[in-house]
């Protein structure tokens, strides 16, 4: 199937977000394409948004089904957690359960104030009670595809799908 | 034969030795330990990764600082730790190790740390474990006899890469009582598998082991001369209680020659780092203005240990 433009649907999530956020909240990216996603929010959105990253490998609830990613990379919240307005920023939403396992993380770090939620793409399937406070686009895939994200050596973000390789997340690559 | 600490799709199931350990295991290890060095830094020190996990750390010989840190370690992963000092228990009373493991899997242990004197020991029982079936369970060594120390060899490995930064162009220096120690022996295995181009012993003839050269290890007896040069220094400590006869003078004779000093640390490259796996005899191996110098990442190294044991005991659990 073909898929919207992924630097439109960023240009339609970043108008949602103007003026509906703090001037002043962080943005939080889940590894790794939720990071490229907040990179670019940071850039568009009028403000002065710190960037963190998150990776939520040691929060997965697949862990004893399918171990430990290879690369697991540092989570890194340059802000105070404790009574901060966080957004949370994703790729694509789809079960839900990578926002559980961030939610779960963030908490360790503090206790914030308020967690929104961000995403590119909103595939629906959700497995778990969550949804996104901004979404790009809203698109229905079928189950055995997995919508991955992938970004241009100038920074560029695309979007395409892959066969889902049984239950894996949706992927993410750096071109 | 298959290595037994891999399964057959190449994935680490127990960690025994790095001897023989492919280099892409070993460098996944050390990546994974990264992200673990921040945990201790936030308000909640824990990770839910092994939630209800049992580890039982199986000491059959003395370490506070490993087993502590092994402990550490599990329970900042958020599994239940389980110490048993087996010394004053069950062998005592006629039980094998294999029964005394047997009866630890029949309260579903999901991981078994083992310290023990004799060689081979954990092997033995990651053994035992791959022939009944019970490949579900896992083995880290947290050192045998005078045969390994992974972990020790992991987290040398991670600070001198901390450090440095990478391995390529480095000239490491191990020196003192390198025929008893596991330690040595861990870290020289380690090195040579991720490319370090030059590997050093240095201490007395009758501390040095036969195999070294085989190894690609330069051998010294001259510390001044086997300094020359280095980035990195890893002095070990000298096994006092494992000397019995006449391997050496005395302890005052062995500083003179083979004691690190702040004299002979500056024939070591300017920004040499001084590496050392505890416990420190001052004054036998090791200055005090060294120990305590600006060179010296000793304490580092505790901490970075705790890191890489984590990232050991998470890849485990996961394979």
């Amino acid at each position: 199937m073909t898929l919207p433009d992924a630097e439109q649907m960023l240009a339609a999530l970043a108008d949602r977000m103007r003026g509906a956020i703090a001037w002043d909240a962080p943005f939080v990216g889940i590894h790794s394409g939720g990071a490229w996603v907040a990179d670019r929010l940071a850039q568009m959105i009028p403000g002065e948004h710190p960037v963190g990253y998150i990776d939520v490998s040691f929060y997965r609830d697949d862990f004893n089904r399918k171990g430990l990613k290879p690369e697991v990379k540092r989570t890194e919240l340059p802000f105070d957690v404790e009574g901060a307005t966080i957004v949370l920023v994703d790729d694509v939403l789809y079960t839900g359960r990578s926002v559980r396992a961030a939610v779960n993380e963030l908490f360790d770090y503090g206790r914030p104030q308020r967690i929104e939620l961000a995403v590119l793409v909103d595939r629906g399937g959700r497995e778990l009670p969550i949804e996104a406070t901004y979404a790009g686009a809203r698109l229905a895939v079928a189950r055995d595809l997995s919508v991955v994200l992938s970004r241009t050596a100038d920074g560029r973000l695309a979007l395409g799908t892959e066969a889902a390789g049984g239950e894996a997340p949706a992927g993410h690559r750096d071109a | 034969m298959r290595d037994p600490q891999l399964n057959a799709a190449g994935d680490l199931v127990h960690l025994l030795t790095l001897e023989g350990l492919p280099a892409d295991v070993i460098r996944r290890i050390l990546d994974t330990a990264v992200p673990f060095t921040s945990i201790a830094k936030r308000e909640v020190k824990k990770v839910p990764l092994l939630r209800g996990k049992a580890v039982f750390n199986l000491f059959f010989e003395n370490s506070t600082r490993t087993r502590t840190t092994f402990e550490i370690a599990a329970k900042r992963l958020s599994a239940d730790v389980i110490n048993l000092n087996i010394g004053a228990s069950s062998t005592t009373k006629g039980e094998t190790l294999l029964d005394t493991v047997d009866n630890l899997v029949a309260m579903d242990a999901d991981m078994f740390v083992v310290r023990h004197a004799q060689s081979g020991a954990p092997h033995l029982i990651a053994a035992h474990l791959n022939r009944t079936g019970r490949t579900d369970v896992h083995v880290v060594n947290a050192g045998d006899g005078r045969h390994a120390h992974p972990t020790q060899g992991l987290l040398d490995l991670f600070t001198i890469r901390h450090y440095k930064h990478d391995f390529r162009n480095l000239t490491v220096a191990i020196v003192g009582d390198v025929l008893h120690s596991r330690v040595a022996r861990s870290l020289i295995h380690g090195l040579t598998t991720v490319g370090t181009p030059e590997v050093r012993a240095i201490g007395p003839q009758t501390l040095m082991p036969t195999a070294l050269q085989a190894l690609g290890v330069r051998v010294f007896n001259d510390m001044r001369e086997g300094l020359k040069g280095c980035d990195v220094v890893v002095m070990l400590r000298l096994q006092s209680e494992r000397m019995r006869g006449a391997l050496l003078p005395s302890s005052g004779e062995f500083f003179k020659h083979y004691g690190l000093t702040p004299e002979k640390l500056a024939l070591a490259k300017p920004d040499a780092i001084v590496m050392h796996p505890g416990p420190m005899n001052r004054g036998v191996e090791i200055d005090s203005a060294v120990a305590d110098g600006e060179r010296s990442v000793i304490l580092p190294q505790v901490t970075f240990g705790i890191a890489v044991r984590m990232a050991v005991l998470s890849i485990l659990a996961g394979n």
